[in-house]
């Protein structure tokens, strides 16, 4: 009895719609909350270097010396914990995947020829202001 | 002695590539004849080393890597984990916090099981039967995918409490895909226990008495087949303790009942996320908290396959000193080699199954 229930509901199949999507001819419809991949809008990010050291599967490498910001998608376990730990918000996780392609590629953002020039004044100040410091520390251990 | 010397005894390799295998276990049978008369299994071919990791990784990421055990019982063994963390720093979870993770681990049983159908399925040549259980558990991986981001690997639990919260209209979701779901998989679940062809393949086949499962220190689904009554979700973990149910037992201790217990508990599932959404609270998922643990637990939940354990020792700093994590299979191999030995070489591939086997999560 039991069989021949589950044959009706079997041959059903035949007149009904397939369980499956057609892609890529009909595009993936991506929920709200999909974690799909990781991206970095670099005109905010300040190279701390948090994700880094929060990626449980060390996807992301951050190199300030170089001003980049890098991710290896094919790496990447979609845990979205570097977006929760992130302090100015830069990271954020889109609902589509990773694109394919034929080499396990990184994704390298760098910081623009202006970032950079605004990094680079910001630094020769801090190092002038650490030098004047210093001088000042020294003036007064001359003086006493 | 006469009998013996027309016997051939001959040792065949299974595993741990087979292709009714899902997992990589590997077994040394010695047959006489067609007959099983010992098996000595073999496992280690996909170790990872992930417990040594969280001396490297901070306490409250080691969460990511836990659920990473298994991508079947993911939610399980975070939630293992981070019960472990709070009852170190007594943290008192919110009472809806609870009661969804209680909802989400229905949700992975369910898929879980509908999964171990479908594979029972094609474990005996019912290949209609098995494509058909699997669009079934499609309908429970929309509805997790839809509230928690991921299909099997969730990442909503945190030190705490939850990560996300769900909106009503997700609940509501849930609890409409729920029905919808219990209504068609009768006519699945009822060819799983009533038709013929079915019930010749697994009537019988690998009895385990009682005495010898708790003997051998077995547990989950393949304990209850064998009418012991031992469920660690009675001991009312997260919110199971405000949710109505009773244990699923079997008698009869074979490939039947093992089928039986786990179609029971299928619904028994469907029942406890709807109680877990009409009793669902309102407020916080999360608790904020300071300063890292200290102190050593040991945590026991009731895994889609069985009794896990976790055992966390803290040092007072981010990193941990030790986690260990037994799963359910490790402590259902002993069961399974009982239950081999006797059986017919064209039964061990389907008994295999029937202790629902996840060697990469045993092996971590």
């Amino acid at each position: 009895m039991a069989f021949t229930n589950y044959i009706g509901y079997a041959l059903k199949n035949l007149f009904t719609k397939p369980s499956t999507e057609k892609y890529p001819a009909q595009p993936r419809q991506y929920g709200e909350r999909y974690r799909g991949h990781i991206e970095n809008d670099i005109s905010k990010c300040i190279l701390c270097g948090m994700c880094m050291r929060s990626c449980p599967s060390s996807a992301i490498t951050v190199s300030k010396p170089d001003y980049t910001w890098k991710i290896r998608p094919f790496s990447c376990v979609q845990c979205r914990r570097c977006v929760e730990v992130c302090p100015v918000h830069c990271l954020s996780m889109h609902n589509s995947y990773t694109e394919p392609g034929p080499e396990k590629t990184e994704i390298i953002n760098r910081y623009s020829d202006e970032q950079i020039a605004k990094e680079v004044e910001k630094q020769k100040a801090m190092a002038a202001k650490i030098a004047a410091a210093k001088a000042a520390a020294a003036a007064k251990a001359a003086e006493q | 002695m006469a009998d013996n010397s027309i016997k051939k005894i001959s040792i065949v390799p299974f595993g741990p590539q087979h292709p009714v295998l899902p997992e990589p276990i590997h077994l040394d049978l010695v047959l006489q004849d067609e007959k099983v008369i010992d098996a000595l299994p073999s496992i280690g071919f996909v170790h990872r080393g992930l417990e040594k990791l969280v001396e490297k990784r901070d306490f409250q990421e080691f969460v990511l890597i836990a659920e990473r055990t298994c991508g079947i019982c993911s939610f399980g063994h975070g939630l293992g984990y981070v019960e472990a963390i709070e009852s170190i720093m007594d943290l008192q979870v919110p009472e809806r916090a609870k009661f969804l993770r209680t909802m989400w681990a229905e949700l992975a049983r369910m898929h879980n099981h509908l999964m171990w159908l479908g594979l029972l399925g094609d474990a005996f040549g019912f290949e209609s039967l098995f494509m058909e259980t699997w669009r079934l558990r499609e309908r429970v991986l929309d509805q997790l995918e839809l509230t928690t981001g991921g299909r099997v690997i969730f990442s909503v639990n945190k030190v705490g409490g939850l990560r996300r919260d769900v909106t009503p209209g997700m609940l509501e979701s849930i609890r409409k895909a729920v029905e919808s779901l219990e209504k068609d998989c009768r006519i699945v679940t009822d060819t799983f226990l009533g038709d013929h062809d079915v019930l010749s393949r697994m009537k019988g086949v690998g009895k385990l008495s009682p005495e010898r499962a708790v003997e051998l220190g077995c547990c989950g689904p393949f304990l209850r087949a064998s009418g012991v009554r031992r469920d660690l979700r009675t001991t009312g973990y997260e919110a199971y303790g405000k949710l109505k149910f009773e244990p699923v037992i079997s008698l009869d201790g074979d490939c039947y009942a093992r089928c039986e217990v786990r179609i029971k508990e299928l619904y028994q599932s469907m029942d406890l996320v709807k109680q877990c959404i009409e009793k669902m609270p309102d407020g916080e998922v999360f608790v904020p908290f300071k300063g890292n643990p200290d102190g050593e637990c040991m945590v026991r939940i009731e895994q889609p396959r069985g009794e896990a354990l976790y055992y966390v020792k803290a040092n007072g700093t981010k990193f941990l000193t030790r986690y260990r994590n037994r799963t359910p299979t490790y402590s259902n191999i002993p069961g399974l080699i009982e239950t081999i030995i006797g059986a017919e070489l064209a039964d061990v591939a389907m008994m295999i199954l029937t202790i629902d086997p996840c060697i990469s999560c045993t092996e971590r």
